[in-house]
């Protein structure tokens, strides 16, 4: 029987010729990430388990991205801690350079490895072909210590995705409609692979938008076989050029395949305050917005900003709107200014801030207050992720979030092209 | 290992967020992050919760980010187990590894009111409801697993080495 990539990347790993769905195999993660969400808890459970010195420390990322820079004596601690940490144990340290994800996809991601992160997005670098996938603080501390961590081998649920997005629709708009159908818990611990015409087609910015929100549907890692179009991606971003590339065999079992047809889908919106909670866009026009955003690991990239520089171009933020913009990483940043993007949004009347998790994360930018309503680009709409238990979080695309900010009140925006 | 508690009960989809806010996460330690437990839907549960109490919720309890805080918390404030229809991955494997009993029961929930008496099994896999007098089935948790939680935690499990 044939094995998903998912299973041969974990059978190569454990160093074994080949791993079945629910088997428990132990690795060496090749790449190990931990950010400031988390990272002063891990130390202390590190230190609870006799470590001194962290095994391997070549393969740590520690990434400052939450609450950068920091908003209070607190969140300073903190980030000392951590930077001290690193210092004395040789990691590296990414401070106020980007959200982790997006730095990991720029500088050390690579197809065919096992990544984990403690932050439950890490499943964003499924789209280069890795097995990637989020942990908590013990079984992060447990690596530092150890350099080994089991994996149950999921099950793969197989997306197959054929035909051209309409105008206007967005990767963003495909898996929020995915996990409407299949539910916030519909693909827990399971693998979920995306595949067909329509993933082939798709910038990498818009892969690492499906992959990254496969965590919404519960799933361990989303997964996307690399191409032509990862290699290309990859030579123009490192030198090092040392993976191996898997891919599904023909005869791998999937637990489900379900088919979509790419030409179908509509813009769509996920509403309070759980992720299955998708509708059609037009369905909640009109509904007035307080705050906008744009940004975030799910989509903060250059392709996302374009989008809504496209849309904001010679108009105006509506008044009774802030639309707030954080462009995933400096390099996003940097690219966003030279295209002349920053201009137009700043022209539009958005705030623009440095790169981080911003208002996705909801504890240092944009938080809302009682009562207020955000549309936004980011992950989540739980309540009270992005300040008050009163306010509401609708979860859309770039385009939708941009045209809505303009209107002041949800819009479809590709009923305008 | 038998667990006997009062239970409060929450609804599907319980998420991490909602379990310990965002802006809560920060904070120096377990013990000051623990009074803001559940604090946009229940402001109250850190200050009525008592020691050994049981929480029993739908499905895909603790979704959302991989935050270890929230089943800290939890068990922080003494609460001696978390009996769900389902549970999200992260949240499930964080709390064996914080040796905080997490037990999959789907026929419990649509039999069980907030305050009722729980018993819990582990090894066997059964959870006993005192007011109904009725069991339900549970899946069994696996021996390695039931080793964590006998250790407290995989700090202490992997102390003993």
């Amino acid at each position: 029987m044939g094995m998903t990539i998912a299973e041969k990347i974990l059978a190569y790993t454990s160093g074994k010729e080949e791993v079945k769905p629910n088997e428990i195999v132990v690795v060496s993660p090749d790449l190990v990430m931990s950010n400031d969400a988390t990272t002063h808890i891990t130390i202390d459970i590190f230190r609870k388990m006799g470590g001194v010195k962290v095994k391997r420390p070549d393969k740590i990322i520690f990434v400052i991205d939450h609450n950068v820079p920091s908003n209070s004596v607190q969140t300073a601690e903190v980030h000392k801690k951590m930077r001290e940490f690193a210092k004395n144990n040789c990691i590296r340290l990414y401070d106020g350079e980007g959200v982790c994800h997006q730095l990991l996809i720029e500088y050390h991601a690579m197809p065919g490895t096992v990544i984990v992160g403690a932050d439950s997005h890490t499943c964003t670098l499924g789209a280069l072909g890795a097995f990637a996938t989020g942990i908590g603080s013990t079984d992060m501390a447990a690596i530092w210590v150890r350099d080994k961590i089991w994996l149950k081998v999921p099950q793969t649920l197989r997306f197959e995705i054929n035909g051209k997005l309409p105008d206007g629709v967005y990767a963003k708009d495909l898996i929020l409609k995915i996990i409407g159908d299949i539910g916030a818990d519909g693909a827990t611990y399971k693998a979920m692979e995306f595949s067909g015409s329509t993933i082939k087609n798709l910038s990498m910015d818009g892969r690492f938008t499906l992959c990254n929100m496969a965590v919404e549907a519960g799933a361990k890692t989303g997964i996307i076989e690399p191409d032509e179009k990862t290699m290309e991606f990859l030579s123009r971003l490192r030198s090092e050029q040392k993976y191996v590339l898997f891919k599904s065999d023909s005869d791998a079992e999937y637990e489900k395949i379900y088919y979509y047809d790419a030409s179908e889908i509509e813009p769509m919106i996920a509403c309070p305050h759980t992720l299955d909670n998708v509708k059609p866009v037009r369905e909640v026009e009109g509904l007035k917005i307080h705050e906008a955003f744009i940004g975030s690991c799910t989509n903060g990239r250059l392709e996302d900003l374009r989008i809504a520089a496209e849309i904001l171009e010679g108009n105006k933020v509506h008044p009774d709107v802030r639309l707030i913009i954080s462009p995933a990483s400096r390099n996003v940043f940097r690219e966003a200014l030279k295209e002349g993007l920053i201009e137009t949004f700043l022209e539009s009347g958005a705030i623009v801030m440095n790169p981080n998790c911003s208002t996705c994360w909801g504890a240092c930018q944009g938080v809302l207050g009682d009562g207020e309503r955000l549309i936004s680009t980011g992950s989540r709409n739980f309540k009270g992720r992005a300040g008050s238990p009163n306010s509401e979080i609708y979860v859309a695309s770039p385009a939708t979030v941009a045209y809505s900010a303009i209107n002041g009140v949800i819009s479809d925006y590709s009923r305008e092209v | 290992m038998k667990i006997v508690g009062r239970c409060w009960v929450f609804g599907d989809n319980i998420d991490t967020d909602v379990i310990l806010p965002t802006q809560y996460l920060l904070l120096p330690d377990v013990k000051s992050m623990s009074k803001y437990a559940f604090e946009p839907l229940r402001p109250n549960f850190s200050r009525e919760v008592k020691k050994g109490d049981i929480i029993v919720a739908g499905k895909n309890f603790g979704c959302g980010s991989s935050r270890e805080q929230a089943p800290a918390v939890l068990k922080e404030l003494g609460v001696a187990a978390i009996v769900a229809k389902s549970f999200a991955r992260i949240f499930y494997r964080n709390a064996i590894n914080l040796g905080l009993p997490v037990v999959e029961c789907s026929s419990l929930y649509d039999d069980v009111r907030e305050g009722d008496v729980l018993e819990i099994d582990l090894e066997n896999g059964v959870v006993y409801n005192k007011r109904t007098g009725k069991a339900y089935e549970a899946t069994k948790i696996p021996e390695f697993i039931m080793e964590i939680f006998r250790c407290g935690g995989l700090v202490e499990y992997m102390r003993r080495g």
